[in-house]
């Protein structure tokens, strides 16, 4: 089992750093997820100004894999549009069930496409989808909150 | 250092086909047997020799194979029986696995509710109290919270010390007139505690309730004579001891098992049926609705057949040292921090601990890589999670199979947790 190709880099320094970590305000949408198997858990917050994601914030404990894919994730979310986003969470939705069968395009990807190797670990796919899966339900909350109708 | 044992650890690997296995390029290290155990061949083969040869439903066919397929599975009641110290095999109750057998208790509470004439020993209501520990397994803890919800008793437990022991001080407050039954953890599956039994029977008589245990993590382990622990009830499960998953065992006493009413209801449970009511079978039978596990049965009796050919004193003693050796040896481990008692007395060879911030999933991933197979999470015991402040923690169990060499492993492998993550 190759470990490096796991635990990228890439990786471990998100885990380490995590880039737009801690809760902030304003927001229109927030979700808390746990993951029943292991106990991970992240709080996160959407803030949404007109089609834009104008802010993403978290708060998680969780192993490395989940916390480095939030980290990842806000990276790739915050500032686009909502559909942008949208879009780009179900293209690493798809990344993660490939089994290990699909790279992952790092023209839009970028950092998550060192998450294609977590693809191959079932057990862990749950963890690198814990922090998306929030922002999809904050984002749900949001568009609930704000009476915006999104198609 | 395993001189001294009584067992042939080598000659006992080799009945273990799956110990052979690599992982990746890596011998296995199996330390989750808390989990589950494995399998020897014996079991394995006890099984396919009923299945080819004997296979037929019990208890309905006058055929040969129906005749020796009922004596197969009440011979393995009556092994299991024996195994325990239990007074007859009808007090051997065939189930599922641990979680059912202690749901069978806990709703003859909840029916006996419904019915007036129901034995007062089973009476549970508003002011009754039910009483558990804090280092319980879900399957020990739901069914008791669950039956106090819907029946309006209160739900109390037992508190864990620091070092992981049950806060035996307390028990005077604890347990009081009002408890109705005490269902406590024998061996606790997350710390590794062999709980003291005689000061929490001896209360429970003192206040007149019921007290059971479960004994998921000491069956396996260690001998457990029923009658020996005066307890009115336990539970236990196939897979946890060299036996196949798909069976459990509930032991109760006779007179309880008569006053009981069943928990699932159908064919073979029956003496007499018209479409406007039943008579139930006596115990054990009342107890087995539909067809049960037979051929699991089969392979329990000979698990047991293994267990008691090597003897579980002597069981019990390896795994002692085991356990010591495992402390000791993590102790070592800069960054690890054991929960539970950390010395290896009262204690099972099962360890759990955390690691200098580096997530349990992460520490069993790595181990993983190394072949060495432990369990992280929260083993299905969060109370005791939240006891000790953590989310989850990193299991290594070891049982009648495991060498002090691949505790070696799993304390070098650790040593790789900390490269990566350092």
């Amino acid at each position: 089992m190759n470990l490096d190709e796991l635990y990228q880099e890439v990786i471990l320094d998100h885990y380490k750093r995590p880039r737009g970590a801690g809760l902030r305000e304003p927001y229109e949408g927030e979700s808390h997820q746990v993951n029943p198997t292991c106990g991970d858990e992240i709080t996160l917050r959407v803030h949404v100004e007109g089609d834009k994601v104008a802010d993403v914030s978290y708060d998680n404990v969780g192993c490395s894999i989940s916390k480095a894919s939030a980290s990842v994730m806000y990276e790739l979310v915050n500032g686009a549009t909502v559909d942008d986003a949208l879009a780009k969470l179900a293209e690493f939705t798809e990344l993660m069930n490939s089994k290990g069968q699909s790279e992952g395009d790092e023209e839009s990807l970028e950092d998550a496409v060192a998450f294609a190797g977590v693809s191959k670990y079932p057990m862990r796919v749950k963890c690198a989808l814990l922090g998306w899966k929030a922002f999809q339900d904050a984002l749900i909350r949001a568009e609930a909150s704000s009476g915006r109708t999104n198609a | 250092m395993e001189a001294a044992s009584k067992l042939d650890v080598e000659a006992i690997r080799a009945d273990f086909p799956i110990l052979q296995r690599r992982i990746g390029d890596k011998p296995l290290a199996y330390l989750d047997s808390a989990a589950t155990s494995q399998k020897p061949v014996q079991v394995v083969e006890a099984m396919r020799r009923f299945t080819d040869h004997s296979n037929a439903n019990i208890s309905r066919s006058v055929h040969t194979l129906g005749a020796e397929a009922t004596e197969a599975y009440e011979g393995a009641r009556a092994k299991v029986a024996a195994f325990i110290g239990a007074p007859s095999p009808d007090e051997v109750v065939f189930t599922k696995n641990s979680t059912e057998s202690i749901n069978l208790m806990a709703y003859a509470f909840q029916n006996a509710a419904f019915d007036p004439a129901a034995d007062p020993r089973f009476k549970l209501g508003p002011g009754d109290e039910v009483v558990v520990t804090e280092m319980e397994h879900h399957a020990n803890l739901i069914p008791w919270q669950q039956l106090c919800l819907r029946t309006g008793a209160t739900l109390k437990w037992i508190g864990i010390t620091d070092d992981g022991r049950l806060d035996l001080e307390s028990l005077d407050e604890v347990i009081t007139e009002r408890c109705k039954v005490v269902s406590f953890v024998h061996v606790a599956n997350l710390l590794g505690t062999v709980n003291p039994t005689s000061p929490i029977t001896r209360r429970a008589r003192e206040v007149g309730a019921l007290v059971g245990l479960d004994a998921s993590q000491s069956v396996p382990h260690l001998p457990v004579d029923v009658t020996e622990l005066g307890v009115d009830f336990i539970a236990f499960t196939g897979h946890k001891m060299l036996g196949p998953t798909g069976i459990g065992v509930l032991w109760a006493k006779a007179d309880l098992l008569a006053a009981m009413p069943p928990f699932l209801t159908g064919g073979s449970m029956i003496k007499t049926v018209t479409m406007e009511r039943t008579t139930f079978a006596d115990a054990p039978a009342k107890f087995e609705a539909g067809t049960p596990p037979i051929a699991e049965a089969v392979g329990l009796a000979a698990a047991v057949d293994y267990l008691d050919k090597l003897g579980m004193a002597n069981v019990r003693a390896y795994e002692k040292e085991l356990a010591g050796y495992m402390l000791e040896r993590l102790e070592t481990v800069e960054g690890l921090e054991i929960i539970g008692p950390r010395v290896p007395i009262g204690r099972s060879a099962t360890v759990s601990f955390t690691f200098e911030g580096v997530h349990p999933h992460d520490v069993g991933q790595i181990l993983d890589a190394e072949g060495i197979a432990v369990r992280v999470g929260h083993h299905c015991a969060k109370p005791t999670c939240e006891r000790f402040g953590v989310n989850a923690t990193t299991r290594a169990s070891g049982y009648l199979y495991n060498t002090h060499e691949e505790i070696d492993r799993l304390v070098e492998a650790l040593g790789q947790v900390r490269k990566v993550f350092g």
